[in-house]
């Protein structure tokens, strides 16, 4: 390089220096103006082993963003998405968390997918004040001051999918999860009820998260003989679990496989031909008839492509931004504790119908709902609750 | 037990010891003949299962009718694809790293980590679904009571048939005495005239051709994203080093040995447990035998 040409860079390197100097301080005059844009932060893996099942939170929380936008903002100001990728990795999460909230100063968060990601979030909240919206179904034993809970906790769902076989499908039943809390949490749940409703649990298995060798374990259920199969299953493994129980016979038809986790989104990946037959319990399916719904399906569909699917932690995410915006407006500002005080009541005619925030406990009372996989990857949706659950993030056993 | 679970938990070992061996096979050429650890060789199965979803693709697109045999089509392109990308690999990348076992280890994780975000970049962070053909679906049954998968009895086969052809290759082919002789004495075999570095070339390429004809099976009975090579490097390692490094016969007989008390394990206590168990296991033996079960006596 030139000496005259350093010198060039130099002189540019100055220009770009006092420009962005100048636009921050623009920026700052602005920010007391009502329609400066208020941010939101977006905070899931988008890289990882856990992005298979959580990148496509963000496509649908941008999209509702989009629509919020769309129609006015939130009280007259623009949504500004800030998008982290919090790698899979808990310590990355808490990272991106602490910088969108202590640099970039988002109104809140919304993001998480593991129960991991969301504990190693919860010292960020707290130092900052913050306010995260959590849109996955988890297992519950939790009420932080700085989060709503927008999904399903365990006993919503558990509960109702236990009943649900006891009652319809015969009352006995193996336990499958992988080895960690949700699953433990889950099967915690399922047994006292299991056992009040007169069904008997004729086995509980683990395997090691991300396994793939399911053989003995099937045999294990073969040697039982139930007439149901709870699984809380997880990840790669389920792709496995499923190819395998199909491979050596359990196809669905004399004993019911019925899991907790499995959505749409899995199934892609599970592959259509071996998850057909089976069951699951969701708050959302994609195959729910209501006019929200078909809206919503139809333009996640025009945004990102005909062959994508809406799984139920896709819904909630896409939820979760609308019940910000409607606790802030009930609040009438942007202020987490107000915004958090003030989501208690606030109710949305979600897609996959009403939901709404519990008086007390931050997280949603929601409709429960038993799908059947279809060879197309749908659910046809087999029961559904008659009104909204109450969520119980503290079950007494 | 009765007789009939009894037999499927017997079957369940020796597939699963075919499964472990058709991993554990490829790198234990890699690790075990030329002394590298890849950290990709997981990664490489991914392409290899990769290979087969882009084949099995292209034959529901081009070739309906076919279906029933694209396996034997990607199998065949699964082992290209990945023999290449491993030639290449061990010309531009890993050949510079030989003697350097620590910055081998380092180098190659990393590969790994690109390789992965570069599968997601391409295939989605999502899992793809490779499709099964009809006649591999579902399970055999002998007699009432009895299921044997297909899939599994295919894979049993296709691994005796690649462990076969390894042994061969190894101790019946001129190029198989090279790779053994420089295994043996690197330095001496170059005096008497052996091109060493095609030999590491075509030896590396061979392991990760290997890896992905094991990507390409496991379509059948796992999952296909881009962390799936992850869940197997471990298992991979634990076999070859159990057998003992620079062992074929040793990979094969620890193979057998960690699957048949991994499947009984697992039935007799939780899958977790089991896996505990298995690894006290190895760490007791290597503690006694500190390279592996058949270790070759070497004057080094």
């Amino acid at each position: 390089m030139s000496p005259m040409n350093r010198r060039d860079l130099i002189k540019k390197g100055g220009t770009v220096f006092v420009l962005g100097a100048a636009s921050g301080s623009a920026l700052f005059a602005a920010a007391a103006h009502a329609q400066e844009g208020v941010k939101l932060g977006l905070l899931h893996s988008l890289s990882g082993t856990i992005a298979i099942a959580e990148a496509s939170l963000v496509d649908a929380e941008k999209m509702a963003i989009d629509e919020i936008n769309a129609a006015g903002g939130v009280m007259g100001r623009k949504i500004e998405s800030v998008v982290e990728d919090g790698a899979s990795e808990n310590s990355v999460f808490a990272e991106k968390a602490r910088k969108l909230l202590e640099r970039d100063k988002v109104a809140a968060i919304v993001g998480c997918y593991t129960s991991a990601s969301r504990k190693a979030v919860l010292p960020a909240l707290s130092r900052a004040k913050g306010l995260l919206f959590y849109p996955t179904y988890y297992e519950g034993q939790e009420q932080d001051k700085h989060v709503v809970y927008t999904s399903q906790e365990a006993t919503q769902s558990v509960v109702a999918a236990v009943e649900w076989l006891v009652r319809e499908k015969g009352k006995t039943i193996f336990l499958v999860g992988s080895d960690y809390i949700y699953p433990r949490t889950c099967n915690k749940i399922a047994k006292p009820t299991i056992a009040k409703l007169g069904g008997k649990v004729l086995g509980e298995e683990y395997a090691p998260l991300g396994h793939t060798e399911f053989s003995s374990i099937i045999n294990k259920i073969k040697a039982a003989k139930p007439d149901c199969i709870y699984s809380t299953v997880v990840g790669g493994s389920n792709v496995a679990f499923y190819k395998q129980l199909r491979a050596a016979g359990l196809d669905g038809s004399k004993q019911t496989l019925l899991s907790t986790v499995v959505s749409e989104n899995e199934i892609e990946g599970i592959g259509k031909d071996n998850a057909v037959g089976y069951y699951a319990c969701m708050g959302y399916f994609q195959s729910i008839m209501n006019p929200a719904n078909e809206k919503f399906v139809k333009a996640f569909k025009a945004r990102y492509g005909q062959d994508r699917v809406i799984g139920d932690p896709m819904e909630v995410a896409y939820n979760s931004v609308y019940l910000w915006k409607l606790a802030v407006e009930k609040a009438k500002s942007f202020d987490p504790e107000k915004v958090l005080a003030a989501s208690a009541g606030v109710e949305l005619d979600a897609p996959e119908g009403k939901v709404r925030v519990h008086a007390t406990n931050q997280h949603v009372w929601k409709k429960v709902r038993v799908g059947k996989a279809l060879p197309n990857g749908q659910f046809d949706i087999v029961w559904e609750s008659t009104n909204q659950v109450e969520p119980n993030p503290f079950p007494t056993l | 037990m009765t007789f009939d679970i009894a037999v499927m938990q017997v079957f369940n070992g020796v597939s699963l010891f075919t499964i472990l061996l058709l991993m554990a096979i490829g790198l234990a050429i890699v690790f075990g003949l030329m002394g590298v650890i890849n950290m990709a060789h997981g990664e490489l199965m991914a392409l290899g299962s990769y290979v087969t979803y882009l084949t099995a693709m292209a034959f529901s697109k081009f070739a309906p009718h076919w279906m029933g045999v694209y396996l034997f089509a990607a199998i065949a392109l699964a082992f290209a694809a990945t023999f290449a990308f491993g030639y290449l690999l061990e010309r531009g990348f890993v050949r510079f790293f030989y003697n350097r076992p620590l910055d081998t280890l380092l180098a190659t994780w990393g590969l790994s980590l690109i390789l992965q975000q570069a599968y997601r970049s391409i295939f989605g962070a999502q899992e793809v679904s490779v499709p099964l053909p009809q006649w591999l679906s579902g399970a055999w049954e002998p007699v009432a009571g009895i299921q044997l998968p297909i899939s599994r009895i295919f894979i049993i086969g296709l691994t005796i048939a690649v462990a076969v052809g390894v042994y061969l290759l190894l101790n019946r082919t001129r190029w198989g005495l090279k790779v053994r002789a420089v295994t043996q004495n690197r330095a001496m075999s170059e005096a008497v005239g052996i091109d060493t570095q095609r030999l590491d070339a075509l030896t590396f390429a061979l392991g990760a051709g290997l890896a992905g004809i094991a990507g390409c099976v496991f379509t059948m009975i796992g999952s296909t994203n881009p962390g799936t090579g992850q869940l197997y490097i471990v298992d991979s390692f634990i076999v070859v080093v159990f057998g003992g490094v620079q062992s074929l016969i040793g990979t094969v007989l620890s193979g057998f040995a960690i699957a048949q008390s991994q499947t009984t394990l697992e039935y007799l206590m939780s899958g977790s447990m089991a896996r505990v168990t298995i690894l006290l296991l190895v760490i007791v033996v290597l503690y006694f035998r500190p390279n592996g079960l058949f270790a070759t006596r070497s004057r080094s």
